[in-house]
């Protein structure tokens, strides 16, 4: 009596859907908009393991190491731009932040 | 029937701590929600027995990454109230999106391609399987170039980030010594020339 498949990849769907929601949801405030990235990439991450479990290749867990590097500098580069943005600006709300709409 | 109970126990903490994240109205609340997701999704991680991966998820996400994530949340303090205004408005698109996803997901990964008839469990690792060993193993071998140019992705990614955030000295007495080397007489001294005065 294993888990199968399906199981897995439906809990990724969910996930990757909570994170679309948010990003189209939350539309005051940026750093929320990084954590739904952060939740996006942790589904498809969860669909690389999943995928090398069942499929005997542990290819797809180098994939996600490699994914969880990038994410990770992702974030910090992401998080910096905002500080800089922050102390520019002195908000971070994304309404705001419409110098380029013309 | 127990690895059931425990895949969905961890799967309901998963999926309820995501919505809080969207949901939240604190974004401090926020970042401690998606580190129980994340939590809940390393248990899941090794279920599927990929120990070091759900150990890097860990020590990672959870030890830096998140706690990237607080000190920013707390260093730039958001007025909370406003962050509510757009949320009824946009949440029917939320909903339409979500729903929209997922139903055709599901549609596309339903029981009938990706149940235990197609894709077998696999048969429990021996007592000397080493998943670490296992990952090394390619990744030093296969994957070495990709491993190096991660690095120095990483490596651009702190010089990115110290590079944009840092100030430089504002509120502080530092010497500056290109300054102070390339001093010149003319500017320090000025010699003048007054005649002698006599009572």
């Amino acid at each position: 009596m294993t888990i199968s498949l399906t199981e897995f990849l439906m809990l990724a769907a969910i996930l990757f859907g909570l994170g679309m929601a948010g990003i189209i949801i939350n539309r005051k405030n940026i750093i929320v908009l990084l954590m739904s990235i952060e939740l996006i990439l942790l589904a498809v991450n969860t669909n690389f393991v999943a995928f090398s479990y069942f499929l005997g290749n542990v290819v797809g867990q180098v994939f996600v190491f490699f994914v969880l590097t990038v994410a990770a500098a992702e974030a910090a580069i992401g998080l910096a731009i905002l500080v800089v943005l922050y102390r520019r600006r002195g908000t971070i709300e994304v309404e705001q932040l419409d110098t380029l709409k013309g | 029937m127990i690895l059931h109970l425990i895949f969905y126990a961890y799967a309901l903490v998963a999926v309820a701590s995501a919505v809080m994240v969207i949901a939240s109205r604190n974004p401090v609340h926020s970042v401690l929600s998606l580190v129980v997701t994340f939590f809940a999704m390393a248990a899941v991680w090794m279920i599927l027995h990929a120990e070091f991966l759900a150990l890097i998820l860990l020590l990672v996400y959870v030890g830096a990454v998140m706690t990237l994530f607080l000190f920013v949340v707390m260093m730039i303090s958001v007025r909370q109230e406003s962050r509510r205004k757009g949320f009824v408005r946009y949440l029917p698109f939320g909903i339409l999106i979500v729903a929209l996803i997922i139903g055709l997901v599901v549609i596309g990964i339903g029981p009938e391609r990706f149940d235990l008839s197609h894709y077998p469990a696999p048969l429990l690792p021996g007592a000397d399987y080493n998943n670490l060993t296992q990952l090394g193993s390619i990744l030093y071998t296969d994957y070495v170039y990709p491993f190096e140019i991660a690095g120095v992705l990483l490596l651009a990614a702190i010089i990115a980030a110290i590079t944009l955030a840092h100030r430089g000295p504002v509120q502080r007495k530092v010497q500056n010594p290109a300054a102070q080397v390339a001093v010149r007489r003319e500017d320090r001294i000025r010699l003048v020339n007054m005649p002698v005065e006599k009572k």
